[in-house]
């Protein structure tokens, strides 16, 4: 581990008694949704991690505890090092609390997994979808939602796949 | 993306003021059709007479599932989604893609790959700024400037035409190196280019940098601060126009960033007329770096050997049948990465451009997610609008510098 990430990594432990996964020089810290703010607080307050790099979650379907990982990427400008926390979450009614009120930018991140995930995010202050439509059923990222594709039509099945076929008709 | 005709005041009410709803402020429409929107983004606004009250974005119109159709392609064929995604900055999106993989496979690039994938992505950081100052100019009425950009910027195409047979979608870049190496003309295009380019920024200067009407519509206009900016997560020449010096180039060099000799331009005013000026000067900066990169090019192979994850060149499946094996198994099957996830960030022309990438032991990637600069400089402006007049939120946009196809994905 990059010996300016060991400290971080100690006192992440000492706090909220975390355990740690390294890969390829990063290090990813799993912490609980009920840890997650201060967390983030103590990183962003403490440790200067200034910027919210990525925000984004990994669905693990069929796995149910826990489905989901939200993983926040932080990265300190100060120390020029990088931490990922990852936050397991449940499976039905997934809910993490906000964290707009440590990083303005979360905001839209969050907006953007409520949409393409589902995962609620408590507080939030404007919970709406932001890339699909509003009033949309699903969310296209979760593993159980189809990647859709369209039948070719050959002239010999035109018409019969054109009933069926999802556009609006009249 | 709200659909438009059921909008409603109802979905914005906790977004407007207190006097949309009494109807003394009016809300306006701005795109999804509209030319200085760059693209198709939508902006609510809620107007006091010319006054912004607030700025709402409204994204999604060109959502394209990039995220969800990569995780369906195995690790070679999904890069070809990658150009799609920043149309301003293909070559920019594949060098992301590729150190992702590299990162997640462990898979060394050889030196004459690294040098030009600098030379390229640089040549795109050029090409980027200038559609950027042609559209900025078009917006603030300099309409010739964007004749000049577009001018410059064909023979930026014209190189790439050259090495991939591709002006725009070159997926020239691919894990493990490069497609194939550049062709004997390429060093003397890209020469040729260097040797006119200044003098052509020198030309734009002229015509905008002390212009009065342009200085008069910038100045002040849009001010943005460096711990605004960071809360916000804004990066690239936005966050360096509000003072802050970080630059992935410098600050975790990658590609061998760390041999050539570049400055990071830096400015504290923070206003639009501070991100045009960074911007100017880094095409000047990107020139530095391209020229250094060629001249001291190394000869050697531009891809990696490693035969598990790259494919054998052409002329050795003629003649080697483990090399036929290889590039059936790749191109068919794809290779394996392992279970777990990276993330991997460049300096595009927009900002931060990091690829958060996880394997499940398969051949396919399980989740990619694109970190996309323009996401996070966009959810500032409806911030820096406030107050200012609609014209000036003109000028703002213009010097966010979004693309849509970076925002929406």
């Amino acid at each position: 581990m990059d010996n300016k990430l060991e400290p971080i990594v100690k006192a992440l432990q000492e706090k909220f008694n975390v355990t740690y996964e390294e890969f390829r020089g990063e290090v990813h810290v799993f912490v609980t949704t009920e840890q997650i703010i201060e967390a983030l607080m103590l990183l962003h307050d403490k440790f200067e991690f200034e910027l919210l790099s990525a925000l984004t979650a990994v669905d693990y379907f069929p796995q149910t505890l826990p489905r989901f990982h939200v993983i926040y990427q932080l990265s300190s400008l100060a120390k020029n090092v990088t931490v990922q926390l990852r936050v397991p979450v449940s499976g039905d009614q997934p809910k993490v609390p906000t964290a707009t009120r440590v990083y303005a930018n979360a905001n839209w991140r969050e907006r953007e997994l409520l949409d393409m995930f589902g995962i609620e995010f408590e507080g939030h202050p404007d919970p709406r979808r932001i890339l699909m439509p509003e009033g949309m059923d699903g969310h296209p990222l979760r593993k159980d939602f189809p990647l859709g594709y369209e039948e070719p039509q050959f002239t010999f099945n035109f018409e019969e796949i054109d009933l069926r076929k999802p556009y609006a008709k009249e | 993306m709200a659909q438009l005709e059921e909008v409603s005041v109802d979905l914005y009410k906790h977004l407007v003021s207190e006097r949309a709803l009494t109807g003394e402020t009016m809300l306006l429409n701005m795109g999804p059709q509209h030319p200085s929107t760059h693209g198709v983004l939508r902006l609510l606004l809620e107007l006091d007479g010319e006054v912004i009250v607030n700025a709402i974005p409204d994204i999604g119109f060109l959502h394209t599932g990039i995220e969800k159709n990569m995780e369906a392609k195995t690790y070679l064929k999904a890069e070809v989604m990658s150009d799609r995604l920043d149309y301003m900055n293909t070559t920019g999106n594949n060098l992301a893609y590729c150190m992702a993989v590299e990162k997640l496979v462990d898979l060394d690039v050889p030196p004459r790959a690294q040098a030009l994938r600098v030379v390229l992505t640089e040549l795109q950081r050029i090409a980027s700024h200038l559609v950027w100052i042609g559209t900025f100019g078009l917006d603030l009425a300099a309409m010739s400037m964007f004749l000049y950009a577009f001018r410059e910027r064909e023979q930026v195409l014209d190189i790439f035409e050259l090495c991939s047979g591709q002006r725009m979608m070159t997926t020239f870049i691919r894990p493990g190196g490069l497609w194939r190496d550049v062709p004997v003309e390429f060093e003397t295009a890209v020469r040729d280019f260097i040797k006119i380019f200044p003098k052509r920024i020198d030309e734009y200067e002229t015509l905008l940098t002390k212009n009065p009407i342009l200085m008069d519509r910038l100045l002040g206009i849009g001010k943005l601060d460096a711990a605004t900016a960071l809360q916000h997560g804004v990066t690239g020449p936005m966050l360096r126009a509000s003072g802050v010096n970080w630059d992935l180039r410098k600050a975790r060099p990658y590609m061998g960033y760390e041999q050539y000799e570049f400055d990071v331009p830096v400015r504290t005013e923070g206003d639009t007329y501070a991100r045009y000026l960074i911007r100017v000067q880094e095409f000047r900066e990107s020139l530095k770096i391209v020229e250094q990169a060629l001249n001291k090019l190394p000869m050697g192979p531009v891809r990696s050997d490693n035969r598990k994850f790259v494919a054998p060149p052409r002329s050795e499946i003629g003649v080697s049948m483990e090399a036929l094996i290889h590039h059936f198994k790749l191109w068919t099957e794809g290779f394996p990465a392992p279970k777990s996830s990276v993330y991997s960030a460049i300096e595009s022309p927009r900002g931060e451009l990091g690829v958060f990438l996880e394997g499940d032991g398969g051949p396919k990637p399980y989740r990619v997610h694109w970190r996309t600069p323009s996401f996070d400089n966009l959810s500032v402006v409806s911030k820096l609008a406030k107050g200012h007049l609609v014209a000036d939120l003109v000028a703002i946009l213009a010097s966010t510098d979004i693309v849509l196809g970076d925002i929406d994905r």
